[in-house]
């Protein structure tokens, strides 16, 4: 038994739900870009930013990269790792914020 | 060979967790009815997304402990085509610019899979097409951020000089990715054409017989260089 023996079918999809996914990528950049053309500011800026972007990441992953038509084992390989990036990005968010606070004593007016 | 199949295949009967745990828990094979080189693509781009996560975290700490004003990347990267300058225009084509690439791509794969070997070939060297100009357009804003802002990686005129270190060091080695992935394109698209998957052509390099689902892997990839840039946009240009 040969390796490609086991997997003719490859991942084969309709071709609609690729064009809906395409055009839904195309209003969420359309949205991200709307809310730097209009001057969105502060926390409601920074949650759309991160909404439209966690979106379009999962329609890419989800659909584009036929996540969601594959087995459990590979997704949570993929998907479980990152979480130490979340951590990571926690630590050094504390770790700058204790820079910054530093700089303002020791360099500050 | 009749263990070894029986440990390639899925076991048909196995969902949800169960499968999971089944295939982690088996001797040989753990990503089953996953072609090899699919599997070692996605575990390359894992190792990638530790990559760009380190450039971009050291990005939100350099911006989060400078003292100094951050410069304005909606004015910093504006362009006014002879009128307002529109606040980053650019930006904005070449992110439509790398998403259609990768709407025609998923269309090249699907193509590929159907065995239609022009339709996979021209879809492959019109992705390639939108990733060379979306490369074109990123050396044209770094020729513009360097000669005419006077941007460097020590120091710029608008604020924060890591502004200038991070922006060259991801948006460089986003665009080095994209590159690659030009390349590779063209090169797929040449042994599509060829008709080297169809024949079974082995492959100069690693005497492999190779098929369509490499099309795929070169998919994963570039969908990767796409997912990068989502969140290279919201990260460094909208924040």
């Amino acid at each position: 038994m040969t390796n490609s023996d086991a997997h003719v079918e490859g991942q084969q999809h309709p071709l609609g739900i690729y064009f809906k996914i395409w055009g839904l990528l195309f209003v969420l950049s359309a949205c991200s870009y709307a809310v730097d053309y209009y001057h969105v500011e502060s926390y409601l800026r920074w949650t759309l930013i991160i909404i439209f972007m966690l979106l379009k990441a999962g329609l890419i992953l989800a659909v584009f990269m036929h996540l969601m038509w594959e087995r459990l084992a590979l997704l949570y390989a993929m998907a479980l790792p990152p979480i130490a990036v979340m951590v990571f990005i926690a630590l050094m968010s504390i770790e700058s914020d204790y820079t910054n606070a530093t700089r303002g004593i020791f360099f500050g007016p | 060979m009749t263990d070894q199949s029986l440990s390639t295949t899925a076991s048909p009967k196995k969902s949800g967790w169960e499968s999971f745990t089944a295939d982690w828990s088996s001797d040989q094979r753990t990503f089953k009815n996953v072609p090899w080189g699919k599997a070692m693509m996605w575990i390359f781009l894992l190792s990638d997304t530790f990559i760009f996560s380190c450039f971009l975290i050291s990005y939100m700490t350099v911006r989060m402990s400078s003292t100094v004003p951050w410069p304005n990347p909606s004015e910093v990267f504006a362009l006014s085509f002879g009128g307002e300058p529109i606040p980053l225009i650019l930006i904005a084509i070449m992110t439509f610019i790398l998403i259609t690439s990768s709407g025609t791509m998923v269309l090249a794969v699907n193509y590929g899979y159907r065995k239609d070997r022009a339709k996979t070939a021209i879809l492959l060297l019109i992705t390639a097409a939108f990733g060379a100009s979306f490369v074109g357009m990123q050396v044209f804003e770094w020729t513009k951020l360097i000669v005419e802002e006077g941007v460097r990686p020590w120091s710029n005129p608008m604020g924060a000089a890591q502004f200038g270190s991070t922006f060259f060091m991801i948006t460089g080695f986003h665009g080095f990715h994209v590159t690659v992935g030009v390349i590779f394109l063209v090169l797929i698209a040449r042994k599509v054409w060829r008709g080297d998957y169809d024949n079974e052509t082995r492959g100069f390099f690693t005497s492999r017989k190779g098929n369509y689902e490499i099309v795929e892997t070169m998919g994963l990839y570039w969908h990767f260089v796409d997912l990068v840039w989502v969140f290279i946009f919201a990260f460094f240009y909208l924040w």
